[in-house]
């Protein structure tokens, strides 16, 4: 296991190597110097920000030379500071930021598991009846829906008509007078919508996925054995069938990261919630480059991280996979 | 129990059909709808009227008026050209990067095909939505740069796809000969193999399409797409966002029209994928 989870941390090398590059090669995309760009054609610009910007980037000094500098200063997590009038350092604004993204996206993905398993089984086991292929139709319409407008629509209806949901931020206003509990619950009903729009898209997917493994579980000899055998198809279901559909799923919630973190976006933007959606929105609009940058490096660093996680999972509960 | 399940597999299969056929009438019907616009949209999309701010949908605006007295209908017509465009352009910028990638990745394999999909993994790891806005916000917001940036952000599920097609073509006899009686490797690639692997491009396009509208429609959403006055779904969505307790129709329509184009590919592309694939039929 040891030698695995090794291993894996060896490939992860090149990768993020990579990352750093086709990062340094957005922010030099256009030809020419990339502060002529900026203050050629957005009225923006300011004359300070020009030059924090040529500053910053050292456009005096040859490109490779730039690009190791910058890589040597990412390997500190020096980022650099922000555009912004408090000036912080870019770790320290998204550092803040990332806890509550992750919460968000972490109940996402058990508010998926939650829903998609048992429709996926459901699918695999019902395909072709009438309530199959309704329910399926229905949660087509869920995958295609703009999560924006969805937002939008709950908002309208659960906040604005029925007001019962609160439609924006973390935190109520008397939130420090609460109880412990209050508080809890306080947080709970801030979370509902957000946490429903971020999930609501992939749900469809999973489902899908969740019951095409069924179905090649459901042809194993493993299963048919047990039909022989004369167990009760509820109980080759439960007891044979799940445990080894569920295995793939770990490594699709690794890769969904990625579609959960650039959806936070949307999701917090809409909902006012600090995270680092929110900061990421707020930096492009304003032009806030070393933010960006640290964003985007910062993001896909999480997102080899959670495949990380996902595939050491996976040979946890997989012994094939960590003999290969 | 085994004649049971056939008869649940063709209903099922002629159920596919019916709604992707239906799908794609729909479609068409935007299509054309939202190109003849100046034809069929009863009023001018920048037409501003100040006596009939914020109507209700009647017989004389179908979708209501927005807070400049504009007709929403004729608006969500012009605003289809942005979001129906950008999302076929983007995606065939992006399945031309695919092909071109994954099948050389494929053919000639090795090194570099280790090297190009390293290169996939990489783009991967960074969140599209995060990429797509890092490269806006260095660029000007015009329809051609964002169907570019869409295009350039998407093509990776394709060449891996096409890739895959390639590894398994590869070992088939044709083009084992073609190789001994020395045609090129160009002509291999896309003159023999190519047509033989297009069946998942053609499927994962209707599903690429789809996505592409939906980033489109959440960058104007942010204010990051096409540029008001000229007409966006997402950007009309947009305008109307802070009076949905006033305004609901404002908002509600464009929505509307998004989803139904963007249900719509996916629906087609579930029936292509029932149509293309006989290894379901076994």
């Amino acid at each position: 296991m040891f030698a695995y989870i090794l291993k894996r941390l060896f490939m992860m090398i090149p990768v993020m190597v990579g990352i750093t590059l086709i990062s340094f090669i957005v922010i030099n995309l256009a030809p020419g110097s990339p502060t002529d760009l900026q203050t050629e054609l957005n009225p923006k610009m300011t004359p300070e920000i020009v030059e924090k910007l040529k500053k910053h980037y050292e456009l005096d000094k040859p490109i490779h030379i730039r690009y190791l500098k910058w890589l040597k200063n990412i390997a500190l997590l020096d980022f650099g500071r922000s555009f912004s009038p408090d000036g912080r350092k870019v770790i320290e604004k998204i550092g803040e930021r990332i806890p509550i993204t992750l919460t968000i996206n972490l109940l996402s993905i058990i508010l998926i598991i939650v829903i998609s398993v048992p429709f996926g089984i459901f699918i695999s086991v019902k395909k072709g009846s009438i309530s199959e292929m309704l329910l399926s139709f229905i949660s087509f319409i869920f995958y295609s829906i703009p999560s924006f407008w969805f937002a939008l629509i709950l908002i309208t209806i659960f906040g604005v008509y029925l007001g019962i949901l609160p439609i924006s931020g973390l935190r109520s206003l008397n939130y420090s007078n609460l109880s412990l509990w209050g508080k809890f619950l306080d947080l709970i009903k801030h979370l509902t919508l957000p946490v429903i729009v971020a999930s609501i898209g992939s749900v469809a997917g999973f489902s899908r996925y969740m019951a095409s493994n069924f179905d090649d579980v459901l042809r194993q000899e493993y299963i048919t054995l047990a039909r022989i055998k004369g167990l009760p198809e509820n109980l080759v279901l439960r007891r044979h069938a799940l445990k080894n559909a569920l295995l793939p799923v770990i490594t699709i919630l690794g890769l969904s990261i990625p579609g959960l973190i650039g959806g936070s976006v949307i999701v917090e933007s809409i909902f006012s919630i600090p995270g680092m959606g929110e900061l990421f929105y707020k930096s492009v609009m304003s032009r806030d480059y070393p933010v960006i940058m640290g964003m985007l490096v910062i993001s896909s660093f999480l997102t080899l991280l959670g495949n990380l996680v996902a595939d050491i999972c996976y040979a946890i509960a997989d012994p094939r996979i960590r003999l290969k | 129990m085994k004649r049971n399940s056939f008869l649940k597999d063709v209903f099922r299969r002629f159920f596919i059909k019916k709604v992707s056929l239906v799908s794609l009438i729909i479609l068409v019907l935007l299509i054309l709808a939202s190109f003849l616009a100046p034809l069929i949209a009863p009023y001018e999309p920048d037409l501003i009227n100040v006596d009939e701010i914020l109507l209700p949908p009647s017989l004389k605006h179908p979708f209501g008026t927005d807070a400049l007295g504009r007709d929403v209908f004729t608006r969500v017509l012009y605003g289809g050209r942005i979001s129906l465009l950008v999302g076929f352009i983007a995606e065939g910028i992006a399945i031309l990067i695919g092909i071109v990638i994954g099948s050389i990745s494929g053919y000639f394999g090795g090194r570099i095909d280790n090297f190009l999909m390293r290169f996939v993994d990489i783009m991967l790891c960074f969140p599209v939505f995060f990429l797509i806005l890092s490269i806006v916000a260095y660029v000007d917001p015009t329809i051609w740069n964002i169907m570019l940036i869409l295009g350039l952000t998407g093509w990776m599920p394709v060449a891996r796809l096409v890739r895959a097609e390639f590894l398994s073509l590869k070992e088939r006899e044709f083009v084992l000969y073609e190789k001994v009686i020395g045609v090129d490797n160009l002509s291999i690639i896309f003159k023999h193999m190519l047509p033989n692997a297009l069946n998942p491009v053609i499927v994962s396009a209707a599903f690429g399409i789809a996505g592409a509208i939906l980033l489109e429609t959440s960058l104007s959403f942010l204010g990051l797409g096409v540029q008001p006055p000229t007409p966006s779904w997402g950007n009309i969505l947009t305008s109307g966002k802070d009076m949905l307790g006033v305004a609901w129709w404002v908002s509600f329509f464009p929505g509307i029209f998004i989803l139904i184009s963007v249900l719509c590919y996916n629906l087609v592309g579930e029936g292509l994928k029932d149509a293309l694939n006989p290894k379901i039929y076994e």
